[in-house]
């Protein structure tokens, strides 16, 4: 602020500044974990998933595919930490759906805050939940054997990967939140699109025994990439790079398309 | 988004005026919610605006806040426009809405303190805001109990807290005391005044005459989305009639001399209903209620009850035009679902 008069004429504006947004987000980031707080039921799903995909799979397929309950937990492991990622990012639209049911919305909406600040609120909520989901999930694999061959920087670089690439998917689960009338409508639907993406993946099995078309599909499937790349990472062994960047693409790519559509959307519903 | 320019504008409100609607359409489908409003409420007045279910007063509230855009018309509020400059708008409105809005999971404390936060308060003013408005809808004691666990009514002032937090220029309440019991209804009453005594301008909705009475200046009386009586409490009472006294005699058999002794005495003119048992005597005066109590007592007639009671919205579209709202009925009327007789 330089002079005396600039900042009343920014208000004028109805300009809200960087500091201004911040203390929104903020400000909504804090009741978003404060509603976790009162409702801690809803982190059954960042609480629960990793331990019982743990448990299911590597003891009930474990010993099936890949040649032993070992070998399969080193495999798998590193894959769930996407799949955990994606898995919370799609309960953000229900979360979104619910927002605009109760009619909270109506009341941020007459308030003089940037259309964004509720979006991002939600991602940074989400951020927590998940970091809390992907350390549940390393001390449980830990604790069940599995061996960070991979040194800490590796794994802290395959949480990021996971992250960053769950809060791209968040933009679509919002879009989905905004756009489908209910909160189960939007649960079906993220479940519909999630089971092929994630089973259709070499999250849970190497791909090259699948049929032709599958393989075709898993090839592209992003969530492969980020198995992989995970795999790589905490394994301490395999090609890195070529994953790691796939991925990075894929983030940037659905965010810049899917996040100017939800705010979009978003807008449009002011 | 683009800069708003803030060159004077020639087709804006006047000086003065902190709401001013003009020609304001909104449709929903084939339903003209909204049908060419107009309106203006002074700086520092409130005015109530009256209608019935499915009058458009929601609507109407919900232009006014940015909430929905209108179809056609001008609208400003506090110099700003609804369409033009909304966000410059927010900064200058508070609104409860008729429904609550709060949010369920957090405690009435932490509803309060996110509202501050996101109007710009200091944390600092924020928590003592948010404690000053708790205490003031008597929910210090509920402040930490999640909003879930609330009664209608505490929702509902919880709602109203919020919506003064930041001290707003221009409030709305859409119908804000339905539901309330009538001391939490005073205690409303009271803020409101309060607001209004700090400088606030308030739109209130509502479908009692008498909140109507309490709080508002001016009044405008709305029906299928269009203004049909406007003007100050005064003018429409005697358009409409103001209070009028109801007497329950201790014997009903003495009604009509009752009704007669009040006009040959030349103190008003009663009617009785022997069906009801009431002798009802509409009032221009208050001295005109001391008046016909005392001669009535004087001449011995036993009085069981009385009570004043203000015209209901029935009586007041009655009186405005000539005809019984029908659209409250029409509204409200469950989609039939005809069955075929069975055979
Ligand atoms: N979102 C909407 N979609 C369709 N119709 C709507 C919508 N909102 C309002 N309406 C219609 O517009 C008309 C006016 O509604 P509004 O809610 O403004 O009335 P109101 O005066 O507030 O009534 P009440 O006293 O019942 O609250 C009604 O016929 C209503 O059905
Ligand atoms: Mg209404």
């Amino acid at each position: 602020m330089t002079t005396a008069t600039l900042a009343p004429a920014r208000a004028e504006e109805g300009r809200i500044g960087l500091p201004g947004h911040l203390r929104h987000v903020g400000a909504l980031t804090r009741r978003n974990l404060m509603r976790i707080k009162a409702d801690p039921e809803s982190m059954f799903d960042a609480v629960l998933m990793p331990v019982i995909f743990t448990v299911l799979f590597v003891y009930v397929f474990g010993g099936a595919i890949s040649g032993g309950q070992d070998a399969y937990k080193q495999y798998m492991i590193p894959g769930l930490l996407g799949q955990t990622g994606i898995t919370l990012a799609m309960a953000v639209g229900t979360g979104l759906n619910s927002d605009f049911q109760t009619g909270v919305m109506d009341r941020f909406r007459t308030l003089p805050i940037g259309r964004s600040s509720v979006l991002l609120s939600k991602i940074a909520a989400e951020t927590c939940r998940a970091l809390l989901s992907f350390t549940i999930l390393i001390v449980f694999a830990l604790i069940l054997g599995f061996e960070l061959k991979g040194g800490f920087l590796e794994l802290l670089a395959a949480v990021g990967l996971s992250l960053l690439f769950g809060m791209s998917i968040v933009w679509i689960s919002m879009l989905l939140g905004m756009a489908l009338r209910s909160a189960q409508a939007v649960q079906g639907v993220a479940m519909l699109v999630l089971m092929p993406m994630q089973f259709g993946s070499s999250i849970f099995a190497p791909t090259d025994t699948m049929p032709g078309w599958l393989q075709a599909f898993t090839k592209v499937n992003p969530l492969s990439a980020l198995a992989d790349a995970c795999r790589a990472l905490m394994n301490g062994q395999g090609a890195v790079a070529h994953p790691v960047l796939i991925v990075l693409a894929w983030s940037i790519g659905i965010t810049a398309v899917f996040a100017p559509l939800a705010v979009a959307r978003f807008r449009k519903r002011t | 988004m683009t800069r708003i320019s803030t060159a004077p504008n020639d087709r804006g409100p006047a000086a003065g005026n902190a709401v001013e609607v003009r020609g304001i359409v909104k449709h929903f489908g084939s339903t003209k919610a909204l049908d060419g409003v107009d309106l203006t409420v002074r700086e520092g007045t409130v005015l109530g605006v009256l209608g019935p279910n499915g009058a458009g007063k929601t609507t109407l509230v919900r232009v006014l806040s940015t909430l929905i855009k209108p179809d056609a018309g001008t609208a400003f509020v506090g110099g700003y426009d609804v369409l033009r400059q909304p966000k410059q708008l927010r900064r200058t409105i508070g609104l409860t809405g008729q429904y609550a809005s709060v949010d369920e999971l957090l405690s009435g404390y932490e509803n309060l303190y996110l509202i501050g936060r996101l109007l710009d308060l200091s944390s600092k003013e924020a928590k003592a805001r948010a404690t000053e408005l708790l205490e003031r809808f008597s929910l210090t004691e509920a402040a930490k109990r999640v909003a879930k666990t609330y009664s209608g009514g505490m929702r509902r002032r919880l709602d109203l807290a919020a919506s003064m937090i930041g001290r707003p220029r221009v409030l709305y309440l859409d119908e804000p005391t339905t539901g309330l019991d009538p001391r939490t209804r005073n205690e409303v009453w009271d803020e409101v005044q309060r607001m209004v005594a700090d400088g606030a301008t308030v739109l209130l909705t509502t479908q009692y005459m008498e909140e109507a009475e309490q709080l508002a200046n001016e009044l405008t009386v709305i029906d299928r989305g269009r203004v049909i009586a406007a003007g100050g409490i005064a003018d429409l009472k005697a358009q409409v009639g103001g209070r009028t006294l109801q007497v329950r005699p201790g014997h009903p058999a003495e009604l009509p001399e009752m009704a007669r002794c009040l006009h040959d005495t030349g103190i008003a003119t009663a009617t009785f209903s022997a069906d009801t048992g009431l002798l009802s005597v509409p009032l221009t005066s208050e001295d005109q209620l001391t008046a016909v109590i005392g001669v009535l007592g004087t001449r011995g007639f036993g009085i069981a009850d009385i009570d004043t009671k203000l015209p209901s919205l029935d009586e007041v579209f009655l009186a405005i035009t000539g005809k019984p709202s029908d659209r409250p009925a029409a509204e409200d009327a469950a989609p039939s679902l005809a069955k075929e007789p069975v055979a």
